[in-house]
């Protein structure tokens, strides 16, 4: 006990000896301890509060926010998440050091506080509305001025910011909106935002919004180059995989460029915990990367050539469990969950055989429904060619034979003969495509084929896609060819062949490949793979991915607990997403949503069109049609014919063409469409994307809100600067030398500064803050209501609000709201009434556009080659209204489309009822208008609340109606998988108790019952539903005609495509010093998530502050560097200003710049552009891979995030060198 | 015998990720003030590196901890004279150098920044001069996953004696994390060498602090303690440490560095050990008998003599309860998988750690060699030298880190055979025997390791409050003591104890 007046009497007390003990060694001395209370009230706190972190970690953690005084102190992870199971390592804790810093933003000198306008074009603003001007002529006069615009996109990212009011804010933003409907069209608005499944809510407000006015979403999934295209390709899924905690149960686990310690930090713990448990790790990266730590075995394979390892993997699983030891388990799981013995055509050209189509039930009779869409098999029972159940021509046929159950629709069994090895009629010579060396090459082996003959009398050949498999794999089988004697011949693919491109030994590959497959075949399938950004964002990232892909479907590895393929680079899953679709979308007010995938789009807004490079689409000795086409052509060709969304759609404004259709005479919808049809045909009406630089296709207005899109994932990072931004650029590339496209329009100069106005919103400044034309202040994670969910676990979550957003921060939600207030109440005046549209739509995944084109031929209307039929040669077309005075209403209420029914994949869910539970869940709304009456949606917590109510995965009534959706289709009874779960409806207060596990929902495809782990495909495996393919299976083949042209229809070996560093003529800076070209990589870094986090105190003080650079210690000492010299890099694309960090951990050849790190931090100029080093991305540039374009077919038809090409990076090529001046370019 | 309670703390470094979480979390709750910005509580070493302060490990420099002189325990650094002499100028302090220089941003200026010719940038500025500065020179993790290469790695003084086992060259990589604390040593070098008296070790619980109104900032504790966990505040003028959050563990929560850690690499626990023995053990003449010498100094909390001797000392039931239950006791000194950091400093280390694994050197070249042995590779293969985890943790002495590292192995293949099947009985069987230890204890093991729950990861009896005086007056009065002096109140009815 202590107070002041004694304290010295106190201290004098303790000076006095205590008591020696331990041999007199040791002193114990009563002392005075009160001043120990300093520590402890250190630690109290007044309230714990249970939030996340919001956008582009997919780790969805749960943390505890510590408030005291009414200020957020800091944050620890929580560790209440529902148990999984007595014998089994649970998720607490879950979270990173990014995430233990985030709490730094929230009282930090980054924090943006007000909104903010730059104030060149707040000046304009200003002097048009003291002029007396409305809102609406005012922008219209600043943007229809060329001085004055260009007075403002000048001084982008030059400073020069002044706060503003809301309002005011509000009325510019509104104003330009209206000016861009009604001069060029909605869709020139156009809005980009992440990863919904960590901050659903937040992402929706903006989506809904953009919904409603008929403006342009863009996908983030595929642009982030972090979609698996494979995926698609090879399952019909965008994407599903194991919760972390499934690692727990494999028992052999190859990590393959996903680095699990450093992006999956807390999940990490359950690969390291399951070697406890016996399973064996091998690892394989190019470096020495943190995850190697817990290998067993490191392969270092060179960067980008996995796939030749997986190839040899490949080559050894066929070889030693189905050749030389058939392994019925695999063997099995082959003929039922893949198209192994489906039969395909050999086709003749000339006097050589190539593999052609799968072929259907239309091939052979006329009797089959949807025949062009049934794969066929041969039958061992019957000993003939029969179409088994579950294949696409099922899904679609209105019948319930849907399901992968070995029998005829009337339900003889059957057995599908995988090889015709010891039956066959023939044995021919097949050509395969083989690419590992210069210009490629092509390798003929002698395949097993069978005659059949097709219902007009022709005589057919035939042969499986396990007989291709191991023709083009190289396992001979006594056949004839040029094939490999053993595993030391280097012939395409034996381990021995793979040791001259990979650099891993044959030895190393061999006990790989065995080990993995013996496991699996010990286990029943508990072999996994873990891959990602190492392996993913190469250009050639499907053929990368569908050969590692192999090792698991050979294995019998997928639809397995413990085994499959784990994908871990930017998947996440929203998990509730029947609610949160139909909440993001407006789906419940009937909106038709624009999605435009991302890459397109900015491969075209950005201009990186006119900066190809030709020797990246090598000729090959496979010679084909497609892939000699510039991908800027085939892209239109992809939009004309429906395959891929093409937005802005058309030069003229939509809703323009639908006023003239009227005006000509047009009265039903239909005829409106067929107008705008026959002018599409005739050329009258011209596609945007084949004129990307004229004035009138430029996005005009554009939002960027959960998302520093330029200083981050804006590959091309200098290409958005100059030709979307119109700002400083480093660009050195120059079209003149470039590869050009043909049909698409090139001015002399590609357009700068497109965007009339740019908006971040943002809680931090970045740079995407520091080129906006308005920054608005965002509240922070801790300070709004959200849900978040993950791949990586199986649970769902809230954001609370600590503290109310300070100063004048807000949340997405309202900022989107109040935006949508202002709207309306202008739109009153100048867009009154409903407004008509024409909208295009791409053939859609999960719909019968699946089916709009047999074969997968590739038919151009433009060239005559086919009718011009919406909806099946060419886009959807549609005649929508919009209605601009009630977006508010319509924002801020549930509409009552939603009773028609809601649902996605395929899954229906009756409407009516959700609707009026709603009703009394959230109240109605009782604000004058349109929504009056309705459920009320004004507030963040009531948007969460609706996405919990209406989905599956967090209402059980809703699962149990999904699943009874399913079983209709299938014929399968899937009554148990929710049972039990019928009164589970979580609300936002539940989850904020405690998080709760999700329900199984026919919408994902892993079961979840009996707190078992989530692992994908078991629903598949278990309940015989088949994959959405066009076989129903797991697909080894692709026939789409560009699949075949381009030498792809089977997992192939193709190496990295080089970009750069300079094109022939072009001019490169000249300088004396020494300088080494490498593949530059940019994977996921340690001290952030993306660019979020790096800038905090914590994490710069933990390494070096930024902007770094990695590279192997003796390239470094080859230019003359030391540890932590300045260097700069640079190639055609610009230039970057950073530190190197010299190691020997990596290989020669090689940088490592993590991705991402911004520029706005200690960045100075570059020497060789004498301007501001850029980012990461500003030294990439990306180019579209055209099989990625493909749609119209099956899985390979376009979905929003699910298909479409990806904005790769990896395949660069950049220089360095010493930086010796260092310049900071501030006065 | 006298028996005392110390909260001990294992750390598992085979699984631990090198994600610095406990960093951050640490430094948020503890350092994040004026004055603190070096301090790091808690920070994480990439080995081989030279850790933080650098080279801390070399005692010719800083001369930290205990060393023996003609059979006498002494401070390095010299006793009470040297001490005196030296007391205005500590010749063995670390300089600025040795730590870092700590550096912001001037972040303001990206919001800030008046119209530019060029895109504005938040240049670095020191912390302590307020200067711009070019770039950072160091930190405290500048070598973080093997940055700076073989220049940073040779200067590791444990790798110094070892070259003829370690090239720094890419195929013969290795690394692996050091997470560090304070080590709230049995005989804690940092105590002795205070001219204050300023810091002591908690009677109840072995915990080490700094008095914040004692410390007179003469900063001989921080190259006294050889594992440099000391530092000083510019600020305030005195010495701050790692408080093995005690505020939490009072409460029966494990430390902010332990629950935040999600490697779930910590335990916490309670053991018991004799205070008589420690000057004994501190004083073995050979420093390789110093970690044996250590674990003899702890008591078996099962033993009906130790438990006697327990409550006669006032520890209570549930202290003995969780010595029982103690994840340290199984690790440190039943299983002795867990081995204290350089225990050649003498001063008895109360944070253990548990060696790691490492992948194999790619050196089998022919296909017949391969290792099927249920496909866990053997411990002599490893990439991490036994000699250099040796230099950390056994003062050179490899048997004991091959004797781990055996345990760890055998329980993988051991629960390999349980799980797939596939090894060889007898081959498993002479592993066993070779490791020393049992399938039972292997299989309680795998649990504690493995499936590590909360509860079985921290066992933390809360604070034995009923010893200190007061409880009623307290209960209302916590934290307004000054509002309400407990001195003449005539409310207050019950006899004040002294």
């Amino acid at each position: 006990m202590e107070n002041s007046s004694n304290k010295l009497f106190q201290h004098l007390k303790f000076l006095k000896p205590g008591k020696r003990i331990n041999d007199g060694w040791t002193e114990e001395s009563p002392r005075q301890r009160e001043w120990e209370k300093m520590y402890r009230n250190r630690w109290a706190h007044d309230k714990v509060v249970r939030s996340t972190h919001g956008v582009n970690c997919t780790g969805s953690c749960s943390w505890k926010i510590y408030v005291k005084d009414g200020i957020i102190t800091s944050e620890t992870q929580q560790t209440d998440y529902p148990t999984t199971g007595a014998d089994f390592p649970e998720y607490e804790p879950r979270g990173c050091p990014r995430g233990a810093s985030f709490s730094w933003y929230t009282y930090s000198p980054v924090r943006v506080k007000y909104p903010y306008v730059r104030s060149d074009l707040y000046r304009l603003w200003k002097d048009e509305r003291d002029a007396g001007h409305d809102p609406v002529t005012a922008w219209k006069n600043i943007t229809g001025d060329p001085d004055k615009r260009q007075q403002y996109v000048k001084a982008r990212g030059k400073g020069g910011f002044v706060r503003a009011d809301w309002r005011d804010v509000c009325v510019m933003i509104a104003s330009s909106i209206i000016h861009t409907i009604k001069t060029y069209g909605p869709d020139r608005v156009t809005g980009f935002s992440p990863i919904p499944a960590m901050s659903m809510v937040s992402y929706s407000g903006g989506t809904r919004f953009l919904s409603l006015i008929g403006g342009n979403i863009l996908s983030f999934y595929d642009w982030y180059a972090d979609l698996p295209p494979a995926s698609p390709q090879v399952w019909g899924e965008q994407t599903d995989v194991p919760e972390s905690g499934d690692w727990y149960n494999t028992k052999y686990f190859i990590i393959w460029g996903t680095n699990l310690p450093q992006t999956r930090t807390p999940d990490a713990h359950f690969m390291v915990e399951s070697r406890y448990n016996g399973t064996k790790v091998v690892g394989v990266s190019p470096d020495y990367a943190e995850y190697e730590k817990f290998a067993d075995m490191w392969l270092p394979a060179r960067a980008g050539t996995d796939g030749a390892l997986a190839m040899a993997m490949t080559h050894v699983i066929l070889k030693e469990f189905y050749v030389d030891d058939p392994t019925p388990y695999f063997m099995n799981y082959a003929k039922k969950f893949t198209d192994l013995p489906f039969l395909i055509t050999i086709d003749q050209h000339g006097s050589e055989y190539r593999s052609g189509r799968f072929l259907h039930a239309d091939d052979l009779n006329s009797q089959e429904e949807l025949g062009e869409w049934k794969t066929v098999v041969w039958d061992l029972n019957a000993n003939d060619t029969t179409v088994p159940n579950g294949t696409q021509g099922h899904r679609w046929d209105g019948g319930s034979k849907w399901n992968l159950e070995l029998e005829k629709e009337d339900g003889t069994a059957i057995n599908p003969e995988l090889s015709f090895l010891h039956m066959a009629d023939e044995e021919v010579q097949v050509e395969f495509p083989y690419f590992a060396k210069e210009h490629g090459d092509i390798v003929r082996r002698g395949v097993p084929v069978k005659h059949i003959t097709d219902k007009a009398g022709n005589k057919l050949r035939v042969t499986t896609v396990y007989d291709l498999m191991m023709a083009h794999t190289g396992v001979s089988r006594g056949l004839n060819g040029d094939y490999p004697t053993d595993y030391h011949d280097p012939k395409p693919y034996t381990p021995a062949w793979q040791e001259s491109i990979t650099g891993v030994r044959k030895q190393h590959v061999i006990q790989v490949a065995r080990e993995f497959a013996d496991n699996a075949k010990r286990t029943e399938g508990k072999s996994m793979i873990a891959m990602g950004g190492g392996t993913n964002h190469w250009f050639h990232s499907d053929q990368i991915y569908r050969a590692i892909l192999n090792l698991v479907l050979l294995t019998g590895s997928q639809g397995v607990n413990g085994g499959g393929w784990a994908h871990y680079v930017g998947q996440e899953k929203v998990r509730p997403v029947e609610g949160w679709q139909t909440v993001a979308f407006a789906k419940d007010w009937g909106s038709a949503p624009r999605q435009q995938n991302g890459t397109s789009f900015f491969y075209f807004a950005t201009d990186q069109y006119r900066y190809e490079e030709r020797d990246v689409m090598k000729d090959t000795a496979w010679g084909g049609k497609y892939n000699d086409m510039h991908p800027a052509d085939i892209n239109a060709l992809a939009a004309r014919l429906g395959w891929l969304p093409s937005y802005p759609q058309f030069t003229q404004n939509s809703v323009d063409l639908a006023k003239e259709a009227r005006e000509s005479g047009a009265e039903t919808e239909q005829d409106v469409i067929q107008n705008v049809v026959n002018k599409v045909k005739n050329g009258e009406v011209d596609w945007s994307i084949e004129n990307p630089d004229d004035p009138r296709n430029f996005p005009r207005v554009f939002f960027n809100w959960r998302s520093n899109l330029l200083g981050d994932s804006g590959k091309g990072h200098e290409f958005f600067v100059k030709h979307l931004i119109g700002g400083d650029d480093q660009v050195m590339a120059e079209s003149e030398t470039s590869w050009l496209p043909e049909t698409v329009n090139m001015k002399d100069k590609g357009a700068e500064g497109k965007a009339d106005l740019f908006v971040s919103i943002d809680f931090r400044m970045t740079s995407s803050g520091l080129f906006s034309d308005i920054v608005l202040p965002a509240a922070t994670w801790y300070e709004k209501y959200d849900l978040s969910t993950t791949d990586l676990h199986p649970f769902i979550h809230p954001f609370n609000a600590a503290i109310s957003p300070p100063w004048e921060s807000k949340s997405d939600w309202d900022t989107f709201r109040e935006i949508s207030r202002v709207f309306s109440e202008l739109a009153e005046e100048y867009l009154p009434g409903e407004t008509e549209e024409i909208l295009t739509s791409p053939l859609g995944h999960d719909t019968t556009d699946e089916i709009a084109q047999p074969s997968g031929k590739i038919l151009d209307w433009r060239k005559g080659e086919t009718e011009a039929v919406p909806g099946k040669t060419m886009p959807n077309f549609s005649l929508v209204k919009r209605d601009y005075p009630n977006v508010y209403q319509k924002m801020t209420t549930i509409g009552p489309d939603l009773k028609q029914g809601y649902g996605m994949k395929g899954v229906k869910l009756p409407g009516a009822k959700v609707y009026d539970e709603l009703k009394e869940r959230l109240g109605v709304s009782k604000r004058e208008g349109l929504g009056k009456g309705h459920p009320d949606l004004y507030s963040d917590i009531k948007a969460a609340e609706t996405i919990l109510l209406m989905s599956g995965a967090t209402n059980g009534r809703r699962a149990v109606e999904g699943w009874k959706s399913m079983e209709e289709k299938t014929g399968q009874d899937l009554s148990d998988i929710a049972k039990g779960h019928e009164e589970t409806s979580y609300t936002l207060a539940d989850i904020t108790a405690q998080p709760r596990q999700t329900i199984s929902t026919p919408v994902w495809s892993g079961l979840e019952k009996d707190g078992r782990r989530y692992s994908p495909f078991t629903v598949n495996t278990e309940y015989s539903i088949p994959w959405r393919t066009l076989t129903g299976r797991q697909s080894f083949y692709l026939d789409h005609e560009m699949m075949l042209d381009f030498g792809e229809g089977l997992p192939t070996y193709l190496p990295p495509v080089n970009k750069g560093p300079y094109v022939k003529g072009e001019n490169e800076p000249e300088h004396e010093e020494p300088s080494i070209t490498v593949r530059y990589l940019t994977p996921h870094q340690k001290w952030g998530i993306h660019t979020m986090f790096t800038e905090s105190s914590p994490m710069v003080q933990l390494f070096r502050g930024w902007q770094v650079v990695w590279m192997n210690e003796e390239d470094g000492a080859s230019i003359g560097l030391h540890d932590n010299d300045w260097i700069e890099v640079y190639n055609r694309n610009g230039a970057i200003a950073a530190r190197v960090v010299l190691t020997y951990r990596i290989p020669r050849g090689t940088a490592y710049m993590y991705h991402a790190q911004d520029r706005t931090m200690g960045v100075p100029g570059t020497t060789v552009t004498k301007k501001r080093g850029g980012t990461h991305n500003s030294v990439t540039r990306i180019t579209q891979k055209p099989t990625h374009m493909i749609g119209g077919y099956s899985q390979l038809s376009y979905g929003f995030n699910y298909y479409g090409t990806t904005g790769s990076q990896r395949d660069t090529i950049a220089v360095i060198k010493p930086m010796k001046e260092v310049n900071w370019l501030e006065s | 015998m006298r028996v005392k309670a110390q909260v001990a703390m294992v750390m598992h470094l085979d699984k631990c990720i090198g994600c610095h979480t406990c960093s951050v979390t640490c430094k948020s709750t503890w350092t994040n003030r004026p004055g603190t910005e070096y301090m790091w509580f808690n920070n994480v070493e990439t080995r081989p590196g030279v850790g933080y302060p650098q080279e801390w490990e070399n005692q010719d420099y800083y001369k930290g901890g205990w060393e023996l002189k003609n059979g006498k325990l002494r401070l390095r650094a010299g006793g009470p004279i040297t001490k005196l002499m030296n007391i205005f100028y500590n010749p063995n302090m670390g300089t600025m150098d040795d730590y870092y220089e700590p550096w912001t941003y001037d972040y303001e200026h990206l919001i800030d920044s008046p119209k530019s010719e060029n895109l504005p940038v938040a240049r670095p500025k020191s912390m302590i001069t307020g200067n711009y500065m070019d770039k950072p020179e160091w930190g405290s993790n500048w070598d973080d996953d093997l940055a700076g290469g073989s220049e940073v790695v040779s200067r590791d003084p444990n790798v110094k004696g070892l070259q003829d086992h370690i090239a720094m060259e890419y195929e013969k990589t290795f690394m692996m994390y050091l997470p560090r604390i304070c080590e709230h040593c049995l005989n804690p070098s940092c105590v002795a060498s205070c001219p204050s008296g300023a810091l002591y070790k908690r009677d109840e619980d072995g915990i080490v602090l700094v008095d914040q109104e004692e410390c007179r900032g003469w900063r001989f504790c921080m190259n006294g303690c050889p594992y440099n966990k000391v530092y000083y505040n510019w600020n305030t003028h005195k010495a701050e440490k790692c408080n093995f959050c005690y505020p939490r563990t009072e409460a029966g929560l494990p430390t902010i560095c332990s629950e935040t850690c999600v490697g779930r690499i910590r335990y916490i626990g309670v053991v018991l050990y004799d205070a008589d023995r420690v000057k004994a053990a501190a004083s073995v003449e050979d420093p390789q008998d110093l970690y044996e010498a250590q674990l003899n100094c702890f008591l078996d909390p099962f033993d009906d003599d130790v438990i006697k001797a327990a409550k006669e000392a006032g520890i209570n039931e549930e202290w003995i309860k969780g010595a029982q239950e103690s994840p340290i006791y199984k690790m440190a000194m039943k299983w002795k998988i867990a081995l204290p950091l350089h225990p050649e400093y003498r001063t008895l280390p109360m944070v253990w750690y548990v060696p790691p694994l490492s992948p194999i050197m790619n050196h089998i070249t022919n296909e017949e060699e391969l290792n099927t042995d249920g496909y866990i590779p053997a411990v002599d293969q490893m990439r991490i030298p036994i000699s250099y985890l040796a230099s950390l943790l056994s003062a050179g002495d490899t048997s004991v880190i091959r004797k781990v590292l055996l345990k760890l192995t055998a329980m993988r293949v051991h629960m390999r055979s349980v799980n797939v099947g596939g090894i060889d009985e007898l081959g498993k069987s002479k592993l066993l025997e070779e490791a020393g230890t049992d399938v039972e204890t292997i299989e309680e093991m795998a649990r504690l390791l493995g499936v590590a729950k909360y509860d079985e990861r921290f066992v933390i009896p809360t604070g034995r409050r009923e010893m200190d005086d007061d409880l009623h007056y307290r209960q209302g009065a916590c934290s307004l003591e000054d509002l309400a002096p407990p001195e003449g109140m005539v409310t207050y009815p019950f006899e004040r104890g002294n």
